[in-house]
């Protein structure tokens, strides 16, 4: 069908059309950049209202529902009321890195969805360090937090900001640890082999422990609950963007919501298995919906954990990073590099020509599992040995002050 | 002599981005003013690791260098004080110039021109057609006859600096 052609190989369509192919080619990819480029923006505008009607009906009420149909304009609305506030810098600040920032902050994420396969032949660009490039692109959101918090000429913005990066950059060492495991398993770093890899069976299963690990640490990285405190509203008054105001202001809270939502994505084309589904290479447009369908997975549990946990204090979330997860994706990548030799010592692994089919894979999912469920169950044993002598302890204590109070009124009634 | 075409344009540009940057480190007043400047240069860098077909180290060079080292220049240049006005202790500019450009010259005529001038010793080399990709890089990594001394060496020197730092900066409890 010669539209479906065209839609799918836009490049050969013009050359046959008549032009010549390096200009076919610059268009074709000019038009991918501005396509990526502008899906998410569009895409933001719909997530800010999913997050607000979820966020709404877990606390029983019912969200925005009057502006459009089922409140779908709200955002619209919002955009326009901050576009017409007065654009306000602040005595001192610096003007340039000021402005600077939300800008920063907004390519930083959209950067990260150069490399997101849409389609089995609709990707950005098919870079062969894929997964490295977005680990990269991730460590560019601290700068833009540090020159918010500095430019603001505040004191608390400051702080905010020392919070924040201390969060950030500790967060994204078991990131990386996470992303390994899949890298293993595929053998490459590009994220189309990495979905091509999962046509038999989702790395979820062959490795739960990391997908748990790369989905936690990604809430910490994109500032969502429970790790809530790098805006923490009712404490340190919104952290580093205490100043922002306006269309800037709306610049930063649209960029969380697409790095969060852009977080899910990843995770789903990682983990879930990208576009891969019945019928999904022969016709491409069900690739693009399955993708939907497990982004929405992942993006959902995010905004369900955000409206229901509470917040953590950031020496907590520190012991947590460094105490529980860095070991763990540790372990996690020794044991999965060990199992994956053992699998290909036993030629347990499937066959090339038969990696697609599911049945093939099972005895390799099965091996990696177990290993997976044994780390997951020290893991555990170890956290439920540390908890119980901590509560012992202070049950202890607890008993001694009861027994020296008991004693001095003893001897104070005597 | 040189083609323009795409390559030569980017080449010129992430030079631009490279060379600027260290021009506006070393002219600006501001520290954190220069601190950003340096991060423009480092992206500079980046780019021309692309260029030269070393995607990985330009991903590493994004996420350690930018993502990481100048962060925590940030963080020292905040945690100094007047850095918005600070006070020149040694300004004579005329000797200092001609002391650069002895430097430039010197380095220039002594150490360049012999190793990739017309006539050194690397000068005329072929450019050679063969790309290694990410894979070469890791295998030479762990090559018996190809880096792993070091490599393992470097990761030892590591450890022991993140050790050394966890301990000075501990708090004096039992």
């Amino acid at each position: 069908m010669p539209v479906g052609d065209c839609l799918n190989n836009f490049s050969a369509c013009l050359v046959r059309g008549g032009a010549s192919p390096d200009i076919a080619n610059f268009i074709s990819i000019l038009l991918g950049v501005v396509l990526v480029a502008t899906v998410p923006l569009v895409t933001v505008i719909f997530l800010i209202w999913v997050e607000r009607k979820f966020a709404a009906r877990v606390q029983d009420r019912l969200g925005p529902n009057r502006v459009g149909p089922f409140g779908l304009l709200q955002t619209i609305a919002d955009a326009l009321k901050m576009l017409s506030k007065e654009d306000i810098t602040p005595i001192g600040a610096d003007r340039f890195i000021y402005n600077l920032a939300p800008i920063i902050s907004f390519a930083a994420v959209i950067l990260m969805w150069a490399v997101v396969p849409f389609t089995a032949q609709h990707i950005g660009a098919d870079l062969s360090i894929g997964i490295l490039y977005f680990i990269a692109v991730a460590s560019i959101g601290t700068v833009k937090i540090m020159v918010a918090g500095w430019s603001s000429n505040n004191k608390y913005a400051l702080l905010g900001a020392f919070r924040t990066i201390a969060l950030l950059l500790s967060y994204e060492v078991p990131l990386v640890l996470a992303l390994l495991v899949p890298v293993l398993i595929a053998g490459t770093m590009s994220m189309q082999g990495i979905v091509r890899g999962q046509l038999g069976m989702w790395y979820f299963f062959m490795a739960p422990v990391a997908a748990i690990i790369f989905f936690v640490a990604n809430l910490a990285e994109t500032g969502r609950s429970p790790f809530d405190l790098l805006e923490a509203e009712s404490e340190i008054i919104a952290g580093y963007n205490i100043e922002y105001s306006g269309f800037k202001w709306g610049i930063f809270m649209a960029s969380e919501f697409l790095h969060a939502f852009t977080a899910a994505l990843l995770a789903a084309v990682i983990f879930l298995g990208g576009w891969s589904g019945p019928l999904a290479e022969q016709i491409p447009i069900l690739g693009f919906f399955y993708l939907g369908l497990k982004t929405a997975i992942f993006y959902l549990l995010s905004l369900l954990i955000r409206s229901t946990v509470p917040r953590v204090r950031v020496d907590q979330v520190m012991a947590f990073n460094w105490k529980f997860l860095v070991p763990l994706s540790i372990v996690n990548v020794l044991v999965t590099a060990f199992l994956l030799k053992v699998i290909q010592t036993l030629g347990l692994a499937p066959a090339p020509d038969r990696a697609t089919d599911v049945v093939a894979n099972l005895p390799q999912t099965a091996v990696l599992l177990v290993g997976n469920l044994v780390v997951i169950a020290f893991a555990l044993w170890l956290t439920r040995r540390g908890v119980r002598a901590e509560r012992l302890a202070e049950m202890e204590h607890e008993e001694e002050a009861v027994h020296e109070m008991a004693h001095s009124h003893a001897a104070a009634g005597d | 002599m040189v083609e323009l075409n795409i390559q030569t344009f980017v080449f010129f540009l992430f030079s631009l981005f490279t060379l600027g940057g260290g021009l506006g480190v070393a002219t600006t007043r501001n520290l954190m003013h220069a601190a950003l400047w340096l991060i423009l240069s480092l992206f500079g860098v980046a780019g021309l690791f692309v260029l030269l077909s070393a995607p990985f180290l330009a991903a590493i060079q994004v996420l350690v260098y930018i993502g990481a080292i100048a962060i925590l220049i940030i963080f020292a240049v905040m945690l100094t004080r007047s850095l918005t006005s600070l006070r020149t202790l040694f300004n004579r500019p005329a000797m200092s110039a001609i002391a650069a450009i002895l430097l430039f010259l010197f380095l220039a005529v002594g150490v360049i021109l012999p190793v990739w001038g017309q006539n050194g010793t690397q000068g005329n080399l072929p450019v050679s057609d063969t790309v290694g990709s990410t894979a070469d890089l890791g295998v030479a990594l762990v090559d018996r006859n190809q880096y792993v001394l070091p490599f393992e060496v470097a990761s030892l020197l590591l450890t022991a600096a993140m050790i050394g730092a966890i301990v000075i900066a501990r708090d004096d409890e039992d």
